[in-house]
């Protein structure tokens, strides 16, 4: 999440790759995670089923996946639903999820933010307000302590 | 709930004498400063100088009456009273970073010290000669270790770590002690051994602690999560995510029920139900001051919506006993098993005592089972 700001280009080589001692993130199975099926939301979206839309898109994070593409993906699915949903339906959707889903969105959100576009950033803040409201401080610790996220 | 507040720099870490009559702490400097209680105050006795670096762990032995310290100097000494004055004797611990946490085992006759080296040093007394010696625990600790709790049969040692684990370790040591007998964690203890090896929780474990009777292990970790693990065949670990800033210490105050603080300023109490296998939040531990509610004129409304964008009345002020995080947590009455009083030392250089009947009774819903 935090970018360094300061030019490092001149670094040619990174000494902590050949640190013997380095910590290496446990490997775990990616095999289930393909993150949600776009295709599937898409529709759900178009007949208005925002609800529905909204929990498929939630299902089957790519968390442990390695495939930036897999998780761009998914983080687009995402978006598309959080943005079409309208301002007064945003707290019972939030109210609908449990603890780790609440968990999962704040992930979501975040990604969002990272790469604003257009009005993203107004609508992710109405959905910051909402989840935080449910997960409280502890949510956004674990988003920002995640070793594997979206 | 008595508040004292010793000092304006934060408390590093604090150890009771058995009586708890006299307080060994550190203000975030080079020394350890103990004071005893008189009356309704404390003064300062003693200030013991020696470690080159910060003091981060402080234990007191209650049997013995001994003292060990550790510091970032990557030391340790054992303080013994001769007379009126407190003696260190240097042990060489062997590490090359500094040393984080240290804990007298239960029957006294050695002391773990978890450092930055990414290994815990157990040392004992060798009689022949007159000598602190240390053996170490390093596989498969990956990262600086930040916590550590012996179990009850001097054996058994947990220790919470920056590589977001929770470990259980045999640190049986052949030359002070017979062979232990089997525990629910396992029955095969050779020195070294991981008997157990929490997964799932990220975040670093800063406070780890072990149940009186043994089975049961706490951990609380920086991703706000407190967990329990009980042990068995297969250890069965429960975890709480809660909405709270990250816990930095956990203690058991009856079998059942954990006191936990940290960032958040004010103890809380969890609930761990064995049978269900649920750990529940029981509750703010806090006894808050009645502020008096003053109305808000229209002006200040419009300002309030002009300064900070909402006209709420909360004012910025911390509500809690301890004005900055809870960094260490101390059972001072009743054990792990009925705790009647515990201390918590924190980063705004106070120490509040909490009496658990007053808080049973002054928070309507609040349950210690």
């Amino acid at each position: 999440m935090a970018r360094n700001t300061l030019p490092s280009r001149f670094r040619g080589l990174d000494i902590d790759e050949y640190d013997e001692n380095r910590f290496v993130d446990e490997q775990d199975e990616a095999a289930e995670q393909q993150g949600p099926d776009g295709a599937e939301v898409d529709a759900l979206l178009r007949r208005g089923e925002m609800m529905t839309a909204f929990h498929i898109a939630l299902k089957n994070p790519p968390i442990n996946s390695k495939n930036p593409a897999v998780k761009e993906r998914a983080q687009a699915v995402v978006l598309r639903v959080l943005t079409s949903f309208k301002s007064s339906d945003i707290e019972p959707a939030v109210k609908s999820l449990d603890r780790n889903g609440v968990d999962l969105l704040m992930k979501y959100i975040y990604r969002g933010f990272e790469k604003p576009s257009d009005n993203s950033s107004a609508i992710l803040l109405q959905w910051h307000e909402k989840a935080f409201a449910v997960g409280g401080l502890g949510s956004i610790v674990r988003v920002l302590t995640a070793r594997k996220s979206v | 709930m008595a508040y004292h507040s010793f000092l304006l720099e934060p408390i590093s870490c604090h150890a009771w004498n058995k009586d708890r009559t006299q307080i060994a702490l550190c203000p975030n400097n080079h020394d350890v400063h103990i004071y005893k209680k008189e009356g309704n105050g404390w003064t300062k006795t003693q200030v013991l100088k020696e470690h080159n670096g910060q003091v981060t762990g402080i234990d007191w032995a209650p049997e013995s009456n001994r003292i060990v310290t550790c510091g970032t100097d990557r030391n340790a000494y054992v303080w013994t009273l001769k007379g009126d004055v407190w003696k260190p004797t240097l042990v060489i611990l062997r590490i090359n970073r500094a040393a984080r946490c240290v804990k007298w085992s239960p029957k006294e006759n050695k002391f773990a010290v978890g450092s930055g080296s990414r290994l815990i040093s157990v040392c004992y007394f060798e009689q022949e000669n007159d000598w602190w010696v240390c053996k170490h625990i390093k596989k498969p600790i990956r990262s600086t270790i930040l916590c550590l709790d012996w179990h009850p049969n001097n054996i058994l040692l947990a220790a919470g770590s920056c590589d977001f684990k929770c470990r259980i370790f045999s640190a049986y040591i052949k030359e002070v002690e017979e062979k232990p007998a089997p525990t629910p964690w396992g029955s095969k203890m050779p020195f070294g051994e991981v008997m157990f090896e929490s997964t799932g929780t990220a975040g670093w474990v800063h406070g780890v602690c072990f149940s009186e009777s043994g089975n049961r292990v706490a951990w609380a970790s920086h991703d706000s999560t407190v967990a329990v693990a009980e042990g068995g065949k297969t250890a069965v670990i429960t975890s709480l995510s809660s909405e709270t800033l990250p816990l930095l210490c956990v203690t058991f105050i009856t079998e059942n029920s954990l006191v936990a603080a940290g960032h958040d300023c004010y103890p809380a109490l969890f609930v761990y139900d064995g049978e269900k296998g649920t750990l529940t939040f029981g509750g703010k531990l806090d006894v808050p001051k009645q502020s008096a509610q003053k109305g808000l004129t229209a002006r200040e409304r419009f300002q309030n919506l002009d300064k900070k964008a909402t006209s709420d009345t909360k004012e910025a002020v911390l509500e809690s006993l301890h004005k900055n995080s809870i960094s260490q947590i101390s059972i001072l009455q009743g054990g792990k098993a009925k705790c009647a009083k515990f201390c918590t030392t924190g980063m705004d250089g106070g120490m509040a005592i909490w009496d658990v009947k007053t808080l049973e009774s002054a928070m309507k819903d609040l349950k210690i089972v």
